[in-house]
Parts: structure tokens; C-alpha cells; sequence
């Protein structure tokens, strides 16, 4: 029954598998460095100590209400005495005092809600942590810049380095190459010239901490899915074999 | 059956066809007893139509179709959807099912139709059912394409804001034509309420509709199968087909075993990969919409791309109309061209089992073009590098599938069909 056509049709998409092989046009490649990213507790709730301290006075996450941290193994007495600054009850929402129009006039754009950040910045070159790990280690000084700082992922960047205290100081070395299309790329090599509180790895660990909260605060519901997956995966390979055996018992005297 | 509820049964019936629908429809619509895996997808199509249509009703409860700020200075429909993912309880499960369902629709509906390819189900006596089909095809698009503004992140709205503009491409009523779609000058708020209206009413009627008539069609002539061979040309003294069987119990004990291979599949993607990878939810979408902020690159959903490569791939204005319009043109003809398949075919057979290499060879090309203009669709143009030209010489080849099939599948060398089904 069988035979003839499904061979036919195999060998129809074995082929049709090895048709998109065009060449890649070259873009802009940007290089990004792999995030470590960690569902573990402990990283997540440093990264919300970082994010509240941080970030959450330009950018908001109002999607978050604070007593969702508790999923993160932080309890309520633990977020309502350390983390809960910009709200009065457990169950607002991660909003701030600056309105968009003031954060446009103050820095150029309007600062993002960083509720989706981690999800919005995936792309061809690597996962939304990945971005947001290199871009949030690779800040320089560049003093033709309104905060004095650029950024090399992220050329332009309105936003200054609110990390550099943790970081220290990089500087930029720019240089101009030909892209061999007639045009220049900017290409930045980056040097740590004044150390700041934490030694590289150290700093490293903040943000991969930092960015595992973001994360998580993308879809905070995603551990859950995932283990619920599971069950019902094995439910589902079990119905299968049930209705396998139903299917074979009623057509046993088909032929 | 007791007597009592015999009774009953007896009441109904002298007031509604209860049991005479059950026997014509399903215990004693005899269906031909050699179906393979190509036939499980028509019963798959329904079951993803009813997950669309519970899982909508349940984001509806919960959705705003309001693009205006909130006091965040998010859009309402787009805090809307996280206000489902996050704070409505198993609203994640819910809404993940209805975009995974979405991508699921479109990767059930294709297979059937290749079905319909492969063994001929289009040609007489079952045109009707065929042409019911391309609407049903249509209408699916309208849906996913309206459905995909509602979350009024970034890509629903420059994908909206693209593909409408295309019908303002048509000269005379164009530009009117488009402003009546949007009901605005720029895709807003009123876009996002007439596009949700559609969305959750007007075209699930009419797929409702048309899935029915698709079905009473098929029941009235019976269902095609791998051979390509009339059932009903060989029948017992009772009347009953030789080589058919009653779709009940048969096929709905053997169409659950599909059920439950297709929700594997399924679920391993809802809860493992509801992203799709970036294409069953893009990245981009996850950006609230912003009318001033044009994204780099503007993809359509996967399941578009095909056609929207069609639409590219026509760079040069012809009798005095700009390419844009020769491409929408394009893109409509790559659909509906579908609908003329029954009388495009004038081979002797109809499976492909019996046909000859002519018909297989261009089968297999029209495959391999199909993922190609899918895979080029999600590219950005190069500007008339290698990647526009074989999306050029694709569509042309896409079109030859069917405009030269009269006189190729009359060529070609069949085999002959056999007088029943084999097994």
C-alpha cells in the first residue's frame, strides 16, 4: 500500500531538505559572546538585586508584579523590605516615577520597558541573552558622546554605562577598515584601562546574573511550562500506545 | 438498546434527522479501506479549528483590542497579552496553544493539500470539494493574517501596515480600497477593532461554512484514496463498495491514533519551543507597536512567505502600472490559480502512483520551488543579487507547474489504474 508513493514522497523531501542552500548574503555580522545563562535561585534573585538597584529607575517592567519574585524563591517580607522602591503594595507592578516624555528629553529615546527585552532581542546572531551580555560588558568611553559613553554592540547608545563603578573604565580603539565593497566599517577594540570594583570575572558574573533575571523576567512561566511538557508528553506516548492498540484490534479483520 | 431509550431515539428522529445524519455522515459512509498517512490531515485540520476557535473564545475574555497608551506608555492590546501570559491563571497554556495552533493550521492545511496533489482528489467528480477547499485555504489567510495584528507588537504592525498597503497598488480604487481596510490613513486603533472583528466573527463564520460545505461535498461523492480508483464503481449486492468500509468505527478509531501523534507533535513544540525558533512568534513582536520606529527588516509569518515572494519577485512595471501592482497580481494568482487545478489536470489517472515521470518530476520541482520562495520569502532582497534572481526564476517556475500542466500530463506516459484499490 504504501510502498511506491512514500518512497516517492521521501525522496521528495529528502530533496526539498538540500534546496535552500543559497548563499548568505554578508551583512553587518555582530559577534556575540555566548550568555551563561542560569535558572539557579541564587543568580536570580542577585540579578534582581541588580535590576532593582540598577535598572529599575529609567526602565520600568511593567508587566512584573513584585510578588512574582517569590517564584524566584525570594519571600514576601524579603521583597517588601529590600526590593519593593518603586511601590507601595507587594502586588504592583515594577513601574517608575519618570515619565516617557522626560525620559526622551533626558537621554535622546524614551528609556524601554525591559519586561520583554531578553525575548525582543533575539536574532540571527544569538539569543536576546546573548545580546544583552555582550552589549551590558562592552560600554567605552567616547567623549564626542552626551554621557560620555558609547557602546560596541550597541553603536550610539543613549544610555549610559550604569554599570562602570562595578566595571571600571574601558576605553575604545577605533578603527576605520575597508569593507571591500568601497565603504568603511567602524571596527572597536575594547581595553580595560581603570579597574573598578569587580575584577573582569567578577563583573562578568554580575551581568550573566543580571541577564539570567532577565531572562526569566521574559517568561517567568517557562520552567513551569516546560516540566508541565514533560507529563504531558508521557501521557501522550501512553494514549498513543492505547489507541495504536484500539486502531489494530477494530481493523484486524480489514484486509 | 432499551426500550425507553429506543423510545426517545424514535422522537427525535420523526423531528430531526438524528439518525439518518449519523449513518449517512459517518456508520455507513463507506470510505475506501486503503487511506495512508496522507489521510490523516483533513480530520487534523478540524481538530486545530477547534482548538482555534476554544482557545479564542478564552483569549477574547481577557483581550483588549485598544492601541491606545496605557500609563506606562504601552499600547492596552499589547499589555493585553502579557496581562494573559502572566497574571490570567493557565492564560500562557492558552495562548500559546492559539499561536502554535495558528503555525499548526497552516502546516496541516498544507499537507492535505499536497494530499490532494499527489493522488488527484481534485479531479471530477470532486471539483466542488477542491474549489470549497481553496476557499477555506483563502479564508485561512485572512484569519491568520488579521489575527496577527491583534498582540500590536512591532511586526503586526509593519507587516499590517505592508500588506495593506498592496491593495492600494490597484488603480482607481486602490488607495480607497486601502483606507476602507484600514479605516484610518495609517494602520490604528481603527484598524486594530474592525481587523479584531474579523478576526473573532466574520471569517470563522465563513471557514465554519465552508468547512461544512466542504464536507457534505465530500460525502455526497465519496472519498478519493491513494489509487485514484471510484469505489463506488464496484459494489455488493447490498449496495455497500467493494473496498470501502464504514467511517465509523473504522476510520475514527484509526483518525485518534493521528489525533494523538499530531498532539505529540504539538506539544513538544507549545512547551519546548513556542517561539518557533523566531517564526511561529517573532522576536520583533515582542516590541510593543510604534508607528515612528520602522523595523529593519519586515518578514511575514512563515506561512506567507511563499507568496510573498511571488509578490517580490516582480521588479518591472508593465502597460503602464508600477511593479507593485503586477506583484500583488502575482501573489493573488499563486493562491487562487490553486481553485483551477481540476481542470488543469488532463492526465488519464489520477494518483500518482499510475502517472509518469513528466507529472513526478514537475511534482517534485513544485516542492522544492514552494520551500525555496518560503525560505527566500524571510530574506531580505539583495537588490537584484543571486537571492531576487532564483526568487524570479522560482516564480516562473511555480506558475509553469501549473500553466503547462495541460499539455504535460497529457504527454506523459501513465501506467494503468488498477479496477480496486490494492492493499
Amino acid at each position: 500500500m504504501k510502498t511506491r508513493a512514500m518512497k516517492f514522497v521521501k525522496r521528495l523531501f529528502a530533496a526539498a531538505l538540500f534546496a535552500p542552500v543559497v548563499a548568505m548574503a554578508a551583512g553587518a555580522a555582530l559577534h556575540l559572546d555566548k550568555a551563561p545563562v542560569s535558572t539557579d535561585p541564587a543568580a536570580l534573585q542577585n540579578g534582581a538585586k541588580v535590576f532593582i538597584n540598577y535598572c529599575l529607575n529609567c526602565h520600568s517592567a511593567s508587566f512584573v508584579r513584585y510578588n512574582r519574585l517569590k517564584d524566584i524563591g525570594l519571600s514576601e517580607d524579603l521583597i517588601k523590605d529590600n526590593l519593593l522602591f518603586t511601590a507601595d503594595k507587594i502586588g504592583e507592578q515594577m513601574k517608575i516615577a519618570m515619565t516617557r516624555d522626560n525620559g526622551k528629553a533626558w537621554f535622546g529615546a524614551a528609556p524601554p520597558d525591559l519586561t520583554l527585552v531578553a525575548r525582543a532581542r533575539s536574532s540571527e546572531f544569538g539569543s536576546g541573552a546573548d545580546w544583552l551580555y555582550t552589549y551590558l560588558r562592552q560600554f567605552y568611553r567616547d567623549p564626542n558622546r552626551p554621557t560620555g559613553w558609547n557602546n560596541k554592540v550597541f553603536e550610539n547608545v543613549g544610555m549610559p554605562h550604569v554599570l562602570w563603578e562595578l566595571q571600571g573604565d574601558m576605553v575604545g580603539h577605533v578603527e576605520e577598515k575597508d569593507d571591500g565593497h568601497g565603504g568603511k566599517i567602524k571596527e572597536v577594540s575594547l581595553e580595560l584601562v581603570k579597574p573598578g570594583v569587580q575584577t573582569t570575572e567578577e563583573y562578568d558574573k554580575t551581568v550573566a546574573d543580571l541577564v539570567s533575571f532577565l531572562v526569566w523576567m521574559g517568561e517567568p512561566m517557562a520552567e513551569k511550562r516546560k516540566s508541565i511538557g514533560v507529563i504531558v508528553l508521557i501521557f501522550l506516548a501512553g494514549l498513543f500506545v492505547l489507541s495504536y492498540a484500539l486502531k489494530k484490534n477494530y481493523w484486524k479483520d480489514i484486509h | 438498546m432499551t426500550t425507553k431509550s429506543q423510545a426517545l431515539l424514535n422522537w427525535v428522529d420523526e423531528r430531526f434527522p438524528l439518525t439518518s445524519t449519523w449513518k449517512a455522515h459517518l456508520s455507513e459512509y463507506y470510505a475506501p479501506k486503503n487511506f495512508n498517512f496522507w489521510y490523516f490531515f483533513g480530520s487534523l485540520a478540524l481538530l486545530v479549528l477547534v482548538i482555534q476557535i476554544v482557545t479564542g473564545i478564552f483569549l477574547v475574555m481577557h483581550y483588549k483590542p485598544d492601541a491606545s497608551l496605557n500609563a506606562s506608555g504601552v499600547p492596552v492590546a499589547f499589555a493585553a497579552v502579557e496581562y494573559i501570559m502572566r497574571d490570567v491563571p493557565g492564560g500562557w497554556l492558552i495562548r500559546y496553544m492559539h499561536s502554535t495552533g495558528a503555525s499548526a493550521f497552516f502546516v496541516v492545511v498544507y499537507l492535505h493539500m499536497f494530499r490532494g496533489l499527489l493522488y488527484g482528489s481534485y479531479r471530477k467528480p470532486r471539483e466542488l470539494i477542491w474549489l470549497f477547499g481553496v476557499g477555506i485555504f483563502l479564508a485561512l489567510m485572512a484569519e491568520a493574517f488579521m489575527g496577527y495584528l491583534l498582540p500590536w507588537g512591532q511586526m503586526s504592525f509593519w507587516g499590517a501596515q505592508v500588506i495593506v498597503n498592496l491593495f492600494s497598488a490597484i488603480p482607481v480604487i486602490g488607495p480607497d480600497l486601502a483606507l476602507v481596510i484600514r479605516g484610518d490613513f495609517v494602520v490604528s486603533d481603527a484598524t486594530l477593532n474592525r481587523f479584531f472583528s474579523f478576526h473573532v466573527i466574520a471569517v470563522p463564520l465563513v471557514l465554519i461554512g465552508l468547512v461544512l460545505a466542504h464536507i457534505v461535498a465530500l460525502h455526497e461523492v465519496g472519498s478519493n484514496n491513494p489509487d485514484g480508483v471510484e469505489i463506488k464503481k464496484k459494489k455488493d449486492a447490498n449496495g455497500v463498495p467493494l473496498d470501502g468500509i464504514p467511517f465509523h468505527p473504522y476510520y475514527t478509531v484509526k483518525d485518534i491514533v493521528g489525533v494523538v501523534g499530531f498532539l505529540i507533535v504539538f506539544s513538544a513544540v507549545m512547551f519546548f519551543a513556542p517561539e518557533g525558533g523566531g517564526y511561529f512568534l517573532e522576536y520583533n513582536n515582542f516590541l510593543p507597536a510604534d508607528p515612528l520606529v520602522t523595523p529593519p527588516h519586515i518578514a511575514p509569518v512563515w506561512y506567507f512567505t511563499p507568496f510573498y515572494s511571488l509578490l517580490r519577485a516582480v521588479t518591472y512595471p508593465l502597460f503602464g502600472l508600477d511593479a507593485k501592482f503586477w506583484g500583488v497580481i502575482a501573489m493573488g494568482a499563486g493562491v487562487v490559480i490553486f481553485a483551477f487545478l481540476p481542470w488543469l489536470d488532463r492526465s488519464p489517472v489520477k494518483s500518482i502512483r499510475y502517472k509518469g515521470p513528466i507529472f513526478k518530476t514537475a511534482l517534485v520541482l513544485f516542492v522544492i520551488i514552494f520551500f525555496v520562495l518560503g525560505y527566500l520569502g524571510v530574506q531580505p532582497p539583495d537588490n537584484g543579487g543571486i537571492k531576487d534572481r532564483t526568487t524570479q526564476i522560482c516564480s516562473v517556475l511555480y506558475f509553469a507547474f501549473f500553466l503547462l500542466m495541460p499539455w504535460y500530463s497529457k504527454l506523459d506516459k501513465c501506467k494503468p489504474e488498477p479496477e480496486r484499490v490494492t492493499s
